[in-house]
This record gives C-alpha cells, structure tokens and sequence, in this order.
C-alpha cells in the first residue's frame, strides 16, 4: 500500500464522522480535496520542489487521527507557560487539531473582531468564510494542501474589520499533546478587511516523546491597506514533523510581515506563497533555523508581483551544527506588468561542521524590464580572525562561537515589529546556542 | 622577570620566520622593537598571544612563571598579555558593549571574582574611553564595523585600559595614524605604564617612540634580534635606516 492509499481509505471510511464534527463550510470542499489529493498524492521526492524531502515517507507511518474528536484531558493552562512572558497577548491553545474553547475577558478587542475557532467562525459567519475559506490555498495546487483540506476539522480564525485595529498582539499556541504518534491537520484563516490591522504570533510545541505529524494549512487575506505581522516560532521536538504551507494575498498599499523561526524540530517543510495583487503593497519574508543534530529544515517561498510599484523583501538564515540539513529555495516572479517591482532576497548559511548540510536555490523570473531586483548567497563557516580577535581579549572559545552565531542570526531577529518579542528572541536564541533549549522550553512538563 | 624568551623559534606553512629570538623584560620597562618589512616583528607578537595560524617549533616562553605556549590564547589574556593588532578584525552584530563586558568578565571570573555590575561597567567604560577619547557612539556600534583607521586604534588601546593587562605588545599600532591620532594613541599607553605593566611597542618608524619613550631598543632581522640597545638605537635607525643590516651579512 502506498503511503497514500491509507489516508484515501480512512477518509472513505470516515467521512461521515470527519463532516459529523466539522461545518458545512468546510465539508463543501472535501470531495474536491480528496479528488485533487488522488489525483496529485504527496509530492514526488526529488521532483523540482521536493529535492531534499521525502514527504511520502514521513506520511507512511501509521498516526493517530482524533477524527471522532475525543476531548484530550489536557489543560493547556496547565502544560503551557509561556515563552514570551510579559508580552501580553491575547492567548488561545490548539491541542493537537481542536480548538481549546475557553471564555476569553469581554471588551479586548474592538467590535465586530472575531477571534477564536475556525469551526464556530465558519457556523456563525458562514457566508463570510466561505469567502475566504480555501481561496488562498488550492487544493489543486499541491497534495499536502489536499490532504489538509480533505481532514482537517477545526483552525483557528483572526477577523479583523474594515478600519479596525487590534493593537493587543494575537497568541496561538499549538499544542502536541497525546500518548500514541498522532497526526493533527491544522488550519489557520487570517482575514484583515480595508485598512484593519493586527499581529499574531503562532508557537508550535510538542509536549510529549512520542511521534508528531503536522499539515498546516495558513490562508492571510490582507486587504487595501491592511497591515499585519506573522510570526511563527516551532519549539516541538525531534520526533515531531511538520509540513506548512502558508498562502498570503496582497491588496493595494497592504503590508504583511511573515518571519518564521525555528529554534527546534524535528523535520520541517515551510512553504510560503506571497502574492502581491495590489499597487504598493509591501511584503517582508524573514526565516531563521538553528538547527543541530539531524534536524532538518527545508523551506521554500514563492512570491509573486502582479502588479506595479511593489516591494517585496527576504531574508534567511540558517546556522547548522552536527549532522543537521537545510534547504532554501526561493522563487520571485515578477510578471510583465509589474513594472517599478522592487524585490530583493538574501540567503545566508552558517556550517558549523563537515557533515551539516546545506541546499540553497535562488530562482529569480523577471518578466517585467523596469525593476530592482537583487539575490545574494553565501554558505560559510565562522570568521577565524574573529573568533582569535575575541579569544585574545580572554574569551573562551564556545563563548566567542556563541557570539557570533548570534551576531549571524541577528538581523532576522531585527526584523521583528514588535519590540517586547524582539527582546525575548535575542534570549531564546542565546539559549538555544548554549544547548539550554533542548525540548520545548514552554512546557511544564520538560522542565 | 615578566617575560623570558629563549631560542624561540616558528614557522607559517612549514616556513620559518623567527630563527632563535632572545627577550627578556621586566615588570615597569617598555621595550622597542624595531626592524625592516618581514624581518618577523608581526610573528613574534602573533605567537606570543598563540593564533593557530603559527607553529613553535623550538624554544621556550615564560611569562609570570607560567609556560606560555602551553596556554590557550584566552588564558593567555587572564594571565596579562594583550595584543594591540596591527589590524583590528571587525566583528558585526557584536557590540562594543557586549564584547568588553564578556571579556571583562571572563577575566574577572578567571581572578575568582564575581561578574561587574551593570553600572559599575558602563561607569568603567566611560572612564576608560576617556583615556583615548573614544566616542560614546563608537561604543555602542559593533566591535570596529565602520571605524575608520584612527578609531581602531583607538579602540584597541580603549580595549587595553579595560583589561589593564600586566604586558601590552603594540604592533604597529602606529601605522595608519596621522599626527593628532598618534599623540591621543600615545598619550593614552602613557597615562596605562606604572611600575608593575610593561609593554612590548613593535614600529617600523622611530616616530612613535617620540611619544612613547622606550628603555630598550632591538633591531629584529630575518627572525632574530642583531643589535640592542638603548632608546639612541631607535634614533640611530631613523639616521641610518635599516639598508646597513643588508650590508652586514
């Protein structure tokens, strides 16, 4: 049987149970999932995009799927402390693929926001998400998007009106938390009406030892003037792999910041789709892993300028230590409208050692003749004359290491817009090249 | 004695650039050494503060008693010995700030002291910067990103009064400077000289010496010392020059 084939028949057999617990909504666009998902399956390892992940193979083991959505006893209060403390957020928990309901304080966000499931979003507004729901990610487009839409249940939705702006940042934690390998399907809705703005940060932890495996499907709809930041931070765990794809659609004059880090994984595909459809709308695509061991990252983004007079700009950064592997693939196409395109894109790698990989592929498409457009790529080792220049001043040699790597991974950090979480990366990253992150450092339970 | 050296000998890929050298300087003495291009004056600082980069392959160095080559470069700095480099190496994304107070605190650590608190460091480093009015906007930039020459210097000597090591070895910490530059440079390593320091002022030129007055003089040739003598040495040199070293062979 093929690592397909198991999840074709589960959804057979299931999909009663599977809509039973899910909305009309998103049962509308099953049948085409599991068409386009039969039709595709996983993407091919080694095919264009998939050369250095093979995604079929981490499907093939059998998970766990909490189709019939038992309640998990898990109090996320309660295994959940925060990484990012005194940032004040508005904060809401995913355990596994369910939204965790809990009474939020009455009055902190302005009128007609909606924040909270995906499931009950879709039931009280079924006409407005609809709109949205599935329109950024295709499941034609690719099998691992096919497969989330076919499965998934439940998400977590961010609505945000015309004109509105929620200062308070948004905090959604997604939970691992269960006693057998288990697979959760995870959807995120992002929608910002005309000129709303907000800022959401998302945490993926894994809380306990046994094998995790994630689809995770984010649709941002950024309209006119719209401005919004998105930061992922994956803190999980070694036997825990994830695959994401993250589809973002620009209007005019939006500005969307996307920066995803991770500081610890397991296995770890990011997809990123940007697609600039307005006049100067503005993108920033910020990445950074620090990645040890046989952790692996691959990430690949796609930005697409549509139209004239937009920026879009992309920094990432790897520093890998032991056997760990990287790869970066980032396409920008500039269509032949899209004149006075300004984009500009830079991939820097750390090896620390022999045996760490890394695998970057700048793709720039410019069919336009009137942009600036920019790559750069280097994959180097530590400075000596820096590291001897800081051991003569008496610094010892894995302090001086230390130093620089962070010094490396700094301007991603930089990027960040939202200064109190700016600070609490600076230290979580200096925690991390000490080895003092070595599980999830939110939960309860690892410490 | 501070610092002995006997027969020392190194090489840089397999060729050997010091052929024997013998030194030998006490607490409270400044001692020159001067010498044409490549006759080893670089390697002999370099090797004294252990970058990888050169191999010792005889002789011996003993500094407060202690064998030094047996030292890692950074125990070298928590024993006393600073390097002001020829070429400062720029390090972006670490600050000043940062960089001196792990520094200082290593060596605080290394005496067995507790870490400097957080105003009793920026106290210090206001005190310091003083000595060679370094720019407070300086340190807060990264470690030399964007200094210009002068300021390198500058900082480097900046760095020297924070760790107040017990022997300084300036190598070439003239070359680049104008005039002004060099008396602030200068006037700095003076008001740094008590009777327990030492320095080591490795120039080409005997111009430096003007601000900075040495006790002795060597004339470093092809890895080893020909001649040493008193400060009039140095002047004897900017007479002279070096062409009657070649005329000696």
């Amino acid at each position: 049987m093929n690592a397909e084939q198991q999840y074709i028949e589960l959804f057979a057999r299931y999909e009663d149970m599977v809509c039973r617990h899910s909305t009309p909504v998103m049962n509308a666009l099953r049948a085409e999932a599991l068409a386009d998902f039969t039709r595709l399956g996983f993407p091919k390892y080694k095919s264009e995009d998939y050369q250095h992940t093979d995604v079929a193979a981490s499907f093939a083991p059998d998970y766990g799927i909490n189709i019939n959505r038992v309640k998990i006893p898990v109090n996320p209060y309660d295994v959940f402390r925060c990484d990012v403390p005194n940032l004040s957020t508005a904060l809401y928990f995913i355990v596994n693929d369910s939204y965790y309901e809990k009474e939020q304080p009455k009055g902190i966000f302005p009128e007609g926001v909606y924040i909270g499931g995906l499931k009950a979003f879709t039931e009280l507004h079924p006409e407005l998400a609809a709109r949205y729901y599935g329109k950024a990610a295709s499941s034609s487009q690719d099998g691992l998007i096919a497969l989330n839409t076919m499965l998934t249940q439940d998400g977590f939705v961010v609505y945000v009106p015309k004109n509105v702006v929620v200062e308070k940042p948004i905090q959604l934690v997604n939970i691992f938390r269960s006693d057998v390998d288990t697979m959760a399907n995870r959807r995120v809705l992002v929608i910002l009406e005309e000129y709303a703005e907000a800022k959401l940060l998302v945490c993926d932890h894994s809380i306990d030892d046994v094998k995790f495996l994630s689809t995770e499907v984010i649709e941002i709809f950024a309209a006119e003037g719209a401005v919004f930041d998105y930061y992922d931070l994956e803190e999980s765990s070694e036997s825990t792999t994830r695959f994401t794809s993250l589809h973002v659609k620009q209007a005019a004059h939006s500005n969307v910041l996307v920066n995803g880090i991770t500081l610890y994984n397991g296995l770890s595909r990011n997809n990123y789709y940007i697609d600039l459809n307005g006049e100067q709308a503005e993108t920033t695509l910020c990445g950074m892993s620090i990645l040890d061991k046989e952790q692996q990252v691959d990430m690949y983004s796609h930005i697409t300028h549509a139209v004239p007079h937009c920026t879009s700009k992309e920094l990432v950064k790897n520093v890998l230590d032991d056997r760990s592997q990287a790869a970066f693939s980032g396409r920008i196409l500039v269509k032949q409208e899209a004149q006075k395109t300004q984009a500009y894109q830079t991939n820097r790698n750390l090896a620390l050692t022999r045996e760490a990989r890394i695998f970057s592929k700048p793709q720039l498409e410019i069919y336009a003749d009137d942009v600036k457009c920019s790559h750069g790529m280097t994959t180097g080792q530590l400075d000596e004359n820096a590291l001897f220049y800081m051991r003569s001043r008496g610094i010892p040699e894995a302090e001086a290491r230390m130093l620089l790597s962070l010094a490396f991974t700094d301007d991603v950090i930089e990027n960040v817009r939202l200064d109190i979480l700016k600070d609490r990366l600076h230290k979580l990253v200096e925690k991390r090249f000490r080895g003092e992150l070595a599980k999830c450092a939110g939960c309860r339970i690892c410490n | 004695m501070l610092l002995e050296i006997k027969n020392l000998h190194a090489e840089i890929n397999g060729k050997e650039i010091l052929k024997g050298i013998d030194l030998t300087v006490n607490a409270g003495e400044v001692h020159a050494i001067m010498g044409p291009n490549g006759s080893g004056k670089s390697t002999l600082s370099s090797v004294l503060v252990g970058n990888p980069m050169f191999d010792v392959t005889e002789g011996s160095v003993r500094f407060g008693g202690k064998d030094l080559l047996e030292l890692e470069p950074e125990d070298r700095s928590r024993e006393g010995i600073f390097l002001s480099f020829q070429y400062p190496v720029e390090i972006p994304g670490v600050s000043m700030v940062n960089f001196m107070r792990a520094a200082l605190n290593e060596h605080r650590k290394y005496k067995g002291l507790d870490p400097i608190s957080a105003s009793d460091f920026l106290k210090l480093m206001r005190e310091k910067r003083a000595i060679v009015e370094l720019d407070n906007k300086l340190a807060s930039r990264s470690v030399n990103e964007g200094f210009s020459g002068g300021e390198k210097k500058r900082n480097e000597i900046f760095q020297m009064a924070m760790l107040e090591p017990k022997l300084a070895i300036l190598d070439e910490t003239d070359s680049g400077l104008d005039i002004d530059a060099l008396r602030v440079v200068a006037n700095g390593v003076n008001q740094l000289r008590t009777p327990e320091n030492a320095a080591i002022v490795i120039t080409h030129y005997q111009r430096l010496l003007d601000y900075i007055k040495p006790d002795f003089v060597h004339v470093l040739y092809k890895g080893r010392i020909v001649k040493s003598g008193g400060p009039e040495l140095a002047l004897e040199l900017e007479t002279k020059g070096y062409d009657w070293l070649k005329e000696n062979e």
